[in-house]
């Protein structure tokens, strides 16, 4: 191995010019607002929008799909920060609070609308599709994802993946709503949650080759 | 000049050389990483005690440096991030040396495997072998030939006849009783 002085001769030779990231919120942000406009126009032209907006007239049901958006946005900002060296570690529990809402919101509507294996059994048959429909939307956002906090290099990746597929994931399943004309069971929510811990779980394992950590 | 001033001093110094480098002056970058490296030296040491495994914790972060010197915001102190850098390739290094240490054994006996007999002396079948040889010596002359041949050599019968002009039947008598002499030489040593 090179002594120290030689590697840093080394290095100071072969240095080029890089320019400095942008802060971490206004990565964030403008990755944000790109996959919102997106989701937007697909929201437009694909979704019972007047379905969807029934719905949120029930304040629980409102409170559940703010706090699916909430923990999307809040965790993939954290990814953004937890990619840095210098930002805090504490950043990777920023995701909780709004995650606690969320499982709490479609936990007491799970109590409300039962299983779904009743008179409404009809519903079990579209529990699949949410589950696809959630994977389907997550794993491309989360190559997007990866392929822009890459760049940080980041030097712990497991916490960045994990914040990163949560973040996705979250938002994945509150696109969904607007598509899912029908109450959240026990059903759909265990299905919505497993969908989440398989991109959460992808992300984990390839962590390494999609971070490309130093 | 008060500790808190010289840092602060360190802190300003190594910031601007940062800036230099993230726009590519050379000079200014091998004098940032020259003046960083004891630092980074001192951080190491509280990771690895070992001096040379110190070392290579600050070669890492050196390396680290360069690969993700994009990452430093210049509106941001530049020590901090520094030292997150040097914990983070610390912790790295210790998990890595004790995932080594769970799987492999440091064995000095190992490291010596030259072929020349001087170099193994130790090993046991270096030993065997010189024992053997004047025990071998003191066999008579036919059944030394015909051990070696079949034994050692490892030619067939046909091949070891033709070579020493016995029969393939006296062969397999002469090995038969090296083998017994050997054994009782053997015992009486």
């Amino acid at each position: 191995m090179l002594d120290t002085n030689s590697l840093i001769s080394s290095l100071g030779g072969e240095l080029t010019p890089a320019a400095p990231l942008r802060p971490p919120l206004r990565r964030a942000l403008l990755w944000l607002m790109l996959v919102g406009v997106v989701a937007a126009l697909a929201v437009t032209h694909f979704a019972r929008l007047e379905i969807f907006m029934r719905r949120m007239e029930a304040p629980r049901v409102a409170l559940e799909n703010l706090s699916a958006l909430l923990t999307g946005v809040v965790s993939i900002t954290a990814a953004f920060y937890l990619s840095l060296p210098d930002r805090s570690a504490l950043w990777r529990y920023a995701p909780l609070p709004p995650l606690l809402l969320w499982v709490a919101c479609s936990g007491l509507g799970c109590l409300q609308n039962g299983s779904g294996m009743g008179p409404a059994g009809a519903r079990l048959g579209e529990s699949p599709h949410c589950f696809e429909f959630i994977l389907i939307i997550s794993i491309p956002l989360g190559i997007l994802l990866f392929a822009v906090l890459r760049r940080a290099r980041p030097l712990a990746p497991l916490p960045v993946a994990l914040c990163g597929a949560l973040g996705v994931g979250a938002l994945a399943a509150f696109v969904l709503q607007f598509f899912h004309p029908f109450e959240v069971t026990v059903v759909d929510l265990a299905l919505h949650a497993l969908a989440v811990a398989v991109t959460v779980g992808l992300a984990a394992l390839v962590r390494v080759r999609a971070l490309a950590s130093v | 000049m008060p500790p808190t001033a010289q840092a602060q001093q360190q802190e300003a110094t190594w910031a601007q050389l940062m800036r230099a480098a993230q726009g590519g002056d050379k000079r200014g970058y091998e004098q940032l990483l020259r003046e960083i490296a004891p630092f980074v030296r001192s951080l190491a040491r509280r990771y690895c005690r070992n001096s040379t495994l110190a070392e290579d914790v600050v070669q890492d972060v050196l390396l680290c440096v360069h690969r993700i010197r994009h990452t430093w915001d210049p509106s941001r102190p530049f020590c901090p991030w520094l030292a997150a850098i040097t914990a983070r390739r610390g912790i790295d290094r210790i998990r890595r040396d004790s995932r080594i240490n769970r799987h492999e054994i440091s064995d000095e006996d190992a490291y010596e495997t030259f072929s020349a007999p001087t170099a193994n002396y130790e090993s046991g079948a270096v030993r065997a072998a010189e024992e053997i040889g004047p025990l071998l010596s003191a066999l008579p002359d036919r059944q030394r030939a015909a051990l070696e041949a079949i034994k050692l050599r490892g030619l067939s019968l046909a091949q070891a006849a033709a070579e020493s002009g016995q029969s393939v039947a006296a062969l397999k008598v002469n090995v038969h009783r090296a083998v017994k002499s050997l054994r009782r030489l053997l015992r009486t040593d």
